[in-house]
């Protein structure tokens, strides 16, 4: 099922080139995307992609090539000739507005006439009927800043469909989602699928991509390089051909050999700004030369915890010792003469300034080390030696330290917070989600140089919301559920017991 | 989404843009001139001529220009960080009286160029002083900034009137006003810059304040680009969550901006106070601390581009006093007018035309 009559295409692209300056981002692709089919693009950080994608969907245009929708060629000058066309985008960032309601937000830009009251209704109905079709419940009336990303991601959707989309494209949407979230999403994507809807799908995933998808295409440095029907291919096949070379898909690490306590926690206790407890009581110990695992259902305090260790939220009660010393409440840039580093969670909202140029953000935190320059001055050339340093070592993609960042992939900005942290050798390591948004063969590496941190004796405490990553990393996982650590496994625990202490049912 | 985040190269940003807005608020004033029955090429070119025709236009030409170098530096500063001083009017008015005080205890006894570092340092501390209290509001209590600065305007303002009309004004006099500064208190004309190229000064203004406002604009540009405390400023005005991630100090970088900020606004005072009229004179700032922002945004809070602006609107002071002087029928209110075409154009509609010309440079080849 679900292929459709493949004769029939949705979408085809005819040697579309897309250059930025130097960055040949796009270079002669051709892709048919079949009718009432789930098509998954891969590819390495920068192969171009989102480009491509956004070039669909009228935020770039191509410098060559042809786009045909159901046939007919079609020029899409900006997004609002794309929705015109029944292409709808569902984005890497959500673009909704934060404190207007479900309604308001699906509502925006089709507001239909001066009055509201007369579209809301409306709206309201249509809403309804779609979240009916397609089994996706969102209240209408809920403010989107309080609902969880999952269902922002579904707003998103469900704002698609409201304005006609037929074709839909998610750019890693499974990037933010907590496992079942991920489930639900591709429920829907089935269920849309099945109704004739054709959908193309971004990830790095190659789970998800055998998982849900009926034509695979693989993307690499600009070009395609492969397309295959997903029963036909395997994962193997599928990372080998993105990364052009065999990848290393399991974690390769020896025993832990701890040593003495390096991060020491006692009676934590964090609330969030409306004063809900969100850390509740917490205390553990990392010690020197091992990866300890946080591991729990996205909001159930992990995210608050780190953040209060790191200095960017005060705890309201307990202790923080980092090597000995008292670390609770104390800012971050003292927590880094520590020797603390930190990889935030979100590399756009706190890892990275986006309007900065690379090598200005490879000193962020650092800034005032006196290698970067003497006294109050920056030494530029000094920040961009160093910069260039860990471009190579990283290979971070375009190789150009004067780039904005915002300009770079979304995996390899997430490099360029990487590689800052680690390159710092710190006596302690907060990493959260660390391969966010990162393909297969920078995760290996990166996976790669955490357990180089633990090796070289280094303690390291690891948030993510992937539990294959959590496993595979850690050589003891503690488990959050509401606030509390509810358990303690060995790195080796069984997914299935994780899962119900996760769920806060065994403890 | 799609043309905001391109990146245009310098000579289009900085140069074609602005200069595409220049031209439209001039084609929109020249409508205005047009419908009041007056012929818009006579008028540019009286505008033209006098401010940049003699020697003496071109010195009242370049004194504007410093004033409004130092008042769009103030904003510019605060902006980097993240923050709207609306304040450097109050702020420079402030300002005068720090020069001021200076001079009148100085010039009795030492020449002027002793006096000069002192007046600097005391504009400045009467100016960050003004701006000391709405960044601690915004640093400590989160006032916003805007809503304080304005209301230090005028705080600043009756001030200046109660220390003018009880406290410095000249006995027996009317005016309310100091002395005038004996020559150890005044800056120097420029006489031998406008020398240089020919031309005779005359009665214009043009002081040593301006080679002050043109090394400010250098320390600046080292401040904002080159130092840590400008790395620091520049994080937290574009994202206040990636300075708390990196330890930067809110509050503390607040308050420095601010003081720095009120601090180059009160350097604006040096120029008419001491500059030209060597005396402190009720309401001397006279809407320079505004025209700042317009300066500021206008030069894309960069110090060559203020130096530019603050140029631009010299000119328009300049040739637009002269210009209502040769045409009657132009009055002072007409002469504003068209400054706010040109800040309307210049400052808020940057944006307007940005799409179009991103698409053309995309299409041009630029992108390819
Ligand atoms: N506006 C831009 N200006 C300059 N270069 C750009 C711009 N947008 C993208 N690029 C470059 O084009 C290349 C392709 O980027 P793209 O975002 O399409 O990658 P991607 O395949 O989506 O990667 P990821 O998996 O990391 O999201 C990258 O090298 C990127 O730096
Ligand atoms: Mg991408």
């Amino acid at each position: 099922m679900g292929l459709g009559s493949a004769s029939d295409p949705a979408i085809e692209l005819v040697g579309i080139d897309k250059k930025f300056g130097a960055v040949h981002a796009n270079k002669n692709i051709n892709l048919t995307v079949a009718k009432g089919s789930i098509h998954g693009i891969i590819g390495e950080n920068g192969a171009g992609k989102s480009t491509l994608m956004s070039i669909l969907y009228g935020f770039y245009q191509a410098d060559q090539g042809e786009i045909r929708i159901s046939g007919r060629p079609a020029t899409i000058r900006d997004s609002q000739a794309a929705i015109a066309s029944g292409i709808g985008m569902v984005h890497q960032h959500f673009m909704l507005v934060e404190n207007f309601t479900v309604l308001e937000n699906v509502m925006l830009g089709a507001e239909g006439g001066q009055l509201l009251a007369k579209g809301t209704s409306s709206v309201r109905k249509e809403l309804k009927r779609l979240e009916d079709d397609y089994g996706m419940e969102v209240d209408p009336d809920a403010v989107v800043e309080e609902l969880p990303v999952g269902t922002q991601q579904r707003v998103e959707i469900l704002k698609a469909l409201y304005r006609g989309a037929e074709i839909l494209i998610l750019d890693e949407p499974t990037g933010v989602l907590t496992p079942p979230e991920a489930d639900h999403l591709f429920k829907v994507l089935r269920v849309l699928r099945d109704q004739g809807k054709t959908i193309i799908l971004i990830t790095h995933k190659l789970r998800e991509i055998m998982a849900i998808t009926d034509t695979v295409s693989v993307m690499r440095r600009g070009e395609m390089v492969a397309t295959r029907k997903t029963a036909e291919t395997t994962v193997e096949e599928l990372a080998e051909l993105m990364v052009g070379r065999r990848v290393l898909l399991r974690v390769e690490k020896g025993d832990a050999a701890p040593g003495n306590v390096l991060l020491s926690v006692r009676n934590l206790t964090v609330k969030d700004s409306r004063g809900v407890v969100m850390v509740d009581d917490v205390s553990f110990d990392v010690r020197a030369g091992e990866i300890v695992g946080i591991a729990g259902v996205a909001g159930n305090g992990q995210s608050e915890l780190l953040e209060a260790i790191a200095g960017i939220r005060k705890p309201s009660a307990g202790e923080v010792w980092i090597d000995g010393k008292p670390a609770a409440g104390i800012d971050p840039r003292r927590l880094r003469e520590l020797g603390l580093a930190h990889i935030p969670e979100d590399r756009h909202h706190m890892g990275l300034v986006l309007k900065f140029e690379e090598y200005e953000n490879a000193i962020l935190g650092y800034h005032r080390d006196q290698r970067f320059g003497r006294g109050p001055m920056l030494d530029l050339d000094a920040i961009r030696k160093e910069a260039e340093e860990k471009i190579a070592k990283y290979d971070i993609r375009p190789p150009n330290s004067r780039l904005r960042t915002a300009n770079f992939s979304g995996g390899n900005q997430q490099k360029i917070v990487v590689a800052r942290e680690i390159e710092r050798d710190p006596k302690l390591l907060l990493i959260g989600q660390p391969t966010r948004g990162v393909d297969i063969g920078a995760i290996e590496f990166i996976h790669k140089r955490i357990i180089d941190m633990r090796d070289a004796g280094k303690a390291v405490l690891l948030v993510s919301v992937e539990l294959d990553e959590v496993r595979s990393l850690s050589d003891r996982i503690l488990v959050m559920f509401a606030g509390k650590v509810v358990g303690e496994k060995s790195g080796d625990a069984n997914e299935q017991a994780l899962g119900l202490m996760m769920a806060g049912i065994a403890a | 989404m799609s043309t905001t985040s391109v990146q245009l190269p310098g000579w289009i940003n900085y140069g074609v843009i602005p200069l595409i807005n220049l031209m439209l608020a001039l084609f929109f004033s020249g409508l205005v001139v047009w419908a009041i029955g007056e012929n818009p090429f006579e008028a540019l070119q009286l505008l033209v001529a006098g401010a940049l025709g003699r020697g003496e236009g071109i010195g009242f030409t370049l004194f504007y220009t410093t004033s409004f170098i130092f008042t769009g530096l103030s904003v510019a500063v605060a902006i980097h960080a993240g923050l709207f001083n609306i304040g450097s009017e109050g702020q420079a008015y402030l300002g005068g009286l720090g020069a001021a005080l200076v001079a009148l205890s100085l010039d009795r006894y030492v020449p002027w160029y002793v006096t000069m570092p002192f007046a600097v340092i005391g504009a400045a501390l009467f100016g960050a002083a003004c701006a000391a209290i709405p960044a601690w509001l915004q640093a400590k209590r989160g006032s916003h900034i805007v809503i304080t600065t304005i209301m230090f305007n005028f705080i600043t303002s009756s001030l200046m009137n109660y220390v003018l009309v009880h406290l410095l004004i000249v006995p027996g006099k009317m005016a309310p006003e100091t002395r005038t500064f004996l020559p150890g208190g005044q800056l120097p004309k420029l006489d031998w810059l406008i020398a240089l190229f020919g031309g005779k000064l005359g009665a214009a203004p043009l002081n040593v304040s301006f080679l002050i406002a043109l090394v400010m604009c250098f320390l600046v540009w080292v401040l904002i680009w080159r130092t840590k405390l400008g790395y620091e400023m520049r994080t937290l005005g574009i994202s206040p969550s990636a300075a708390g991630y990196a330890g930067i100090p809110y509050a503390k970088i607040v308050m420095i901006a601010m003081l720095i900020s009120g601090g180059l606004a009160g350097m604006m005072a040096l120029n008419p106070v001491m500059g030209a009229s060597g005396r402190l004179q009720i309401e001397f700032v006279g809407g320079a601390g505004f025209v700042g922002i317009a300066v500021s945004l206008m030069g894309r809070n960069h110090p060559a581009g203020i130096v530019l602006s603050a140029l631009l609107f010299g000119i328009l002071y300049q040739g637009g006093a002269e210009l209502s002087f040769d045409m009657p029928s132009i009055t002072r209110d007409m002469i504003v007018v068209i400054q706010g075409l040109v800040i309307l154009f210049a400052g808020a509609l940057e944006y307007m035309l940005r799409p179009a010309i991103v698409r053309l440079y995309q299409q041009v080849g630029g992108g390819k």
